[in-house]
C-alpha cells in the first residue's frame, strides 16, 4: 500500500499499516546510519522549518539531524527570539514560513492541538514534535521502535506500563494509542492525581498498585515529572513519589526477566528512576535517542512524498 | 404611529394564558383588545397565517462590548442582531472596558443606548470594585442610575464574605445579583470541560465540582441573607440537583441555561475548534440532559443565550489562547425550539414562557407579555421554516457562532418594539 499522508498529526489517527510503514522504513534508514558516510539525498533541495515555539532539546536535536542526514536544508525558528514574542499569532507567523517557501513545518507547540490548527492553514506537510499535553506522535513512534527491536515485531499481549505524570503527559498519550493499535497490554502507573480513571476508554488499565502493575512487565516506560504543568500540588513532594512510585532496584526485580526500561528524557536521576537502573543492562534509553533519528528520518521523508520500499533501493 | 393589525397569527402569551389562533392588535404602541372600525381602516396589516406571535423575546445574559471593545460589538450591532433574533429586550454584562462600576459609565452606557439601539437594552453594573472581587462596588449609585442587576459575569466572586455582604447589601435596593458560578482556584488554565474528552485532547479542564462549590454556596448564602441570586448559564448536572433541592425549600434563587449548553456537549471539540469554547465550557451528553430536565421541571427558570461577540482574528488562534464566547442572539430560538420543543417534547407555550415573561421577572422588568395595555413589544416568527445561518451576513458585529453554515428550523419573520417594526425578516429599521 502506497503512503499518503502528508501531515503527522497525531498517533491516534495512524493505522497499524502506516506505523508499520515508518517503522520499516525506519529500519532501512538506521542501517544507513551505521555507514560511515550517513547521508543520503531523499530531501535534498527541500527546506524543513523547525517551529519550535516551547523550549526543546532532545527532539529538536534529533529532527535536525534527521532532516540533514536526509540532505534537507533546515532552518531553526525559535519561540523566544520571534516574533510571536511581538504578538505575531501562529497563523500569521506559518503564512510566512510558507511564503518564504519552506517544505515542511516541524512544530512544537505548548498548545495542544496546535498541529492540526497549522494543517488547516498550509498546504505544506505539518509534522508534530509535540504539542501541550496532546501528542508526540514521532517519540510515540520511536519507543514502539525500539520495543519491536526488543521484543520481536509482534507486541500483541506483551505486557507494558507507563509509569509515571501521565495526566500532562503527550509521551503518554501517543504511547498509548501506538501500543493499544499494536495490540500491547498496557497499564498506566501513578499516584491517582495523576493517572486519572478517565484514561481508561482509551482501551488502557489504570493502577495505582506499583506491584501489581509491574509484576511480569515486559516494558516499564518512566515518565518524568513535569514540575512546569502542574499548576497546583499533584503530589506531596518528589520524595514521596519516589519512595512511592520511584523505580529502584527491587521494583525492578518484580518485572519479566528480560524487561526494558525506556524513558524518553529528560531524567530526573533520583526521582523517577535509580541511576544506576538508568544506565544498568535492561535500560534502552539511549537505543531510544538513536532511533529517534531514524523514525524521524522515515516521517520526514515519507510525508514528503517518499514511498517506503524505495528506501531500501537506496541502501 | 399607524395602529398594527396582525392577522391569524397562532397567539402565544403565557402570562394571560393565550395560545389561540386570532388576530392581535397594537394602538399607540401598546396591546389592544380591538381596534375601532376607522383604526381598522388605517391599520397596518401584517398576515400572520402559520406565524407565531408571541411577547417580544428577553434575554437577561448578553455582552455589547460597549464601551472599550466595540470592535467586537455595539450596542447599536448588537440590538440590531437581538431584534434580528426576535428579542425586543436585552440586559448587557458589565465585563467591558472599562468595567460597569460606577454610575458614571452606566449613564454613558445608557447615552448610547438612547442614540444607537433599536431595542429595549438594559445594564447591569459590577458587584465589585474593577470586577476584580476585593471591594464593593458603589451598588446603591449604580442601582439609582438605573441598574436592573449586579453582576462580575466572568469573574466569579471567589470571596464568601463579599459575596454574603453583596447580598445583604444589594437586598437594600431589590437587586438581585447574578453570579458566573466557578471556583477560580479549581480551574486555574482550564479551557474546557474536565473529564473523557479533555484528557484524550491534552487540554486542562474545569470539573463540574468548581460550578458546583460556588452553586451551593450561592443557595447558602441566599437562604441566610434573602437576597436574591441568580446562577448564570448552569453547565453540570449536579447543581441543577442542587438548585431543585434549594427551590423545594423555597430559597430564592434563579437560574438560566443557554441554547448551547442544552445542544452541545464536549464530543464537538475533537477539532479543536475555537467556535465550541466558552465558559462554562460544554459538558458532556449526561449533564446537556440534566439541564433539559431542570427546564422541564422548572429548576432552570429560563433561557440566555450569553452573547459574546469576538472578532474572527480573536477566535482564530491556538485552543488554549482564543477567548471564551460564542454569538448566540439571532439562532437562540431556532436552537431552543429543536432542542426543546422537536427533540424533548416541550410545549410551545412553556419554551416562549423561558424566554418572554420569567426572563423580564428576574430582573423585574414590565414586559414579556402580551396582555391588554402591555407595551407592543412582539415577535412572529415561523416555527417550520428552515434556514441556512450565515454568521458573517448577520447583524453583529462579529461571527463567532457554532451554528455557522448549518441549517436551522424556526424562522424570526417580524420584530416590534413599541408598536413599531424595528425588524421585517430582512432588514432593520
Amino acid at each position: 500500500m502506497p503512503w499518503t499522508r502528508r501531515h503527522l498529526l497525531t498517533l491516534e489517527e495512524l493505522t497499524v499499516t502506516e506505523i508499520d510503514q515508518i517503522h520499516h522504513t525506519a529500519a532501512a534508514f538506521k542501517k544507513i546510519l551505521k555507514r560511515s558516510v550517513k547521508k543520503v539525498p531523499a530531501l535534498r533541495g527541500k527546506t524543513i522549518v523547525n517551529l519550535f515555539l516551547e523550549p526543546s532539546t532532545r527532539t529538536r536535536m534529533a529532527f535536525d539531524m534527521a532532516a540533514k542526514r536526509l540532505s534537507a536544508d533546515v532552518i531553526a525558528f525559535d519561540g523566544a527570539s520571534s516574533s510571536t514574542t511581538k504578538g505575531e499569532t501562529l497563523r500569521d507567523t506559518a503564512e510566512n514560513i510558507a511564503a518564504l517557501g519552506a517544505d515542511m513545518i516541524v512544530i512544537r507547540h505548548a498548545a495542544a492541538g496546535s498541529p492540526l490548527y497549522l494543517s488547516n492553514i498550509l498546504n505544506i506537510p505539518v509534522i508534530n514534535a509535540g504539542d501541550g499535553s496532546h501528542e508526540h506522535p514521532t517519540q510515540g513512534l520511536l519507543d514502539t521502535f525500539t520495543m519491536r527491536e526488543r521484543l520481536g515485531h509482534d507486541l500483541r499481549g506483551k505486557k507494558v506500563v507507563i509509569l509515571g505524570d501521565i495526566l500532562f503527559s503527550r509521551v503518554a498519550r501517543s504511547n498509548i494509542h501506538a501500543l493499544v493499535k499494536l495490540g500491547a497490554a498496557v497499564t498506566l502507573v501513578g499516584p491517582s492525581t495523576l493517572v486519572p480513571r478517565e484514561f481508561e476508554p482509551l482501551g488502557v488499565t489504570v493502577s495505582h498498585d506499583l506491584r501489581r502493575a509491574l509484576a511480569d512487565a515486559e516494558v516499564v516506560m518512566l515518565l518524568r515529572i513535569q514540575h512546569e504543568r502542574q499548576t497546583a500540588a499533584m503530589f506531596p513532594s518528589l520524595g514521596e513519589y519516589t519512595s512511592l512510585f520511584g523505580l529502584n532496584k527491587t521494583r525492578a526485580g518484580w518485572l519479566a526477566p528480560e524487561a526494558i526500561i525506556m524513558h524518553p528524557g529528560p531524567i530526573n536521576r533520583g526521582v523517577e528512576i535509580d541511576s544506576e537502573l538508568a544506565d544498568g543492562e535492561r535500560s534502552v534509553i539511549l537505543d531510544q535517542v538513536t532511533n529517534g533519528i531514524a523514525v524521524r528520518m522515515a516521517v520526514l521523508y515519507l510525508c514528503s512524498g517518499g514511498q517506503p520500499e524505495n528506501v531500501v533501493a537506496a541502501d | 404611529m399607524p395602529s398594527l393589525w396582525i392577522q391569524n397569527a397562532r397567539v402565544i402569551d403565557p402570562a394571560s394564558k393565550r395560545d389561540s389562533v386570532g388576530d392581535l392588535f397594537v394602538k399607540n404602541g401598546k396591546i389592544v383588545a380591538s381596534l375601532s372600525a376607522a383604526d381598522k381602516k388605517s391599520a397596518r396589516k401584517i398576515d400572520a397565517e402559520g406565524l407565531v406571535a408571541c411577547p417580544g423575546l428577553v434575554d437577561i445574559h448578553v455582552h455589547f462590548r460597549e464601551p472599550g471593545q466595540m470592535h467586537k460589538e455595539t450596542i447599536e450591532t448588537g440590538s440590531r442582531a437581538a431584534a434580528a433574533g426576535g428579542f425586543t429586550t436585552v440586559v448587557c454584562m458589565p465585563n467591558t472596558s472599562p468595567v460597569a462600576d460606577t454610575a458614571g459609565t452606566i449613564q454613558l452606557i445608557k447615552d448610547s443606548i438612547a442614540r444607537t439601539a433599536c431595542i429595549k437594552v438594559h445594564q447591569t453594573g459590577c458587584i465589585t470594585v474593577g470586577m476584580k472581587g476585593q471591594a464593593l462596588a458603589p451598588i446603591g449609585s449604580l442601582a439609582r442610575a438605573g441598574v436592573v442587576a449586579i453582576t462580575d459575569d466572568g469573574d466569579c466572586v471567589q470571596s464568601n464574605e463579599l459575596m454574603r455582604r453583596a447580598c445583604e447589601y444589594a437586598k437594600m435596593f431589590d437587586l438581585p445579583l447574578m453570579d458566573h458560578c466557578q471556583d477560580h482556584s479549581m480551574t486555574v488554565g482550564a479551557v474546557m470541560n474536565e473529564g473523557v474528552m479533555s484528557t484524550k485532547l491534552g487540554l486542562r479542564g474545569w470539573p463540574n465540582a468548581a460550578e458546583d462549590i460556588i452553586v451551593s454556596r450561592n443557595v447558602i448564602l441566599a437562604t441566610y441573607t434573602g437576597a436574591r441570586i441568580h446562577m448564570q448559564h448552569i453547565s453540570s448536572r449536579n447543581s441543577v440537583e442542587i438548585l431543585r433541592r434549594a427551590k423545594s425549600r423555597g430559597v430564592s434563587v434563579t437560574a438560566e441555561a443557554t441554547p448551547h449548553h442544552i445542544a452541545l456537549t464536549d464530543d464537538q471539540l475533537a477539532t479543536y475548534d475555537t467556535h465550541f469554547k466558552m465558559n462554562p465550557p460544554l459538558r458532556t451528553e449526561e449533564d446537556r440532559l440534566a439541564i433539559i430536565e431542570g427546564l422541564k421541571d422548572g429548576t432552570i427558570d429560563i433561557i440566555a443565550t450569553d452573547h459574546a461577540p469576538h472578532t474572527d482574528y480573536e477566535k482564530d488562534k491556538e485552543f488554549d489562547y482564543a477567548p471564551n464566547g460564542i454569538l448566540g442572539l439571532e439562532t437562540a430560538l431556532a436552537v431552543t425550539l429543536d432542542v426543546l420543543v422537536k427533540q424533548n417534547k416541550f410545549k410551545l407555550t412553556t419554551v416562549v414562557d423561558l424566554m418572554t415573561r420569567k426572563p423580564a421577572a428576574i430582573v423585574g422588568l414590565d414586559v414579556g407579555t402580551l396582555a391588554e395595555g402591555a407595551a407592543a413589544d412582539i415577535c412572529l416568527f415561523d416555527p417550520n421554516e428552515k434556514w441556512t445561518y450565515d454568521a458573517k451576513a448577520g447583524f453583529s458585529k462579529s461571527a463567532n457562532s457554532p451554528w455557522h453554515g448549518k441549517e436551522l428550523k424556526g424562522r424570526v419573520k417580524t420584530t416590534i418594539v413599541d408598536g413599531k417594526i424595528v425588524y421585517d425578516g430582512k432588514t432593520i429599521r
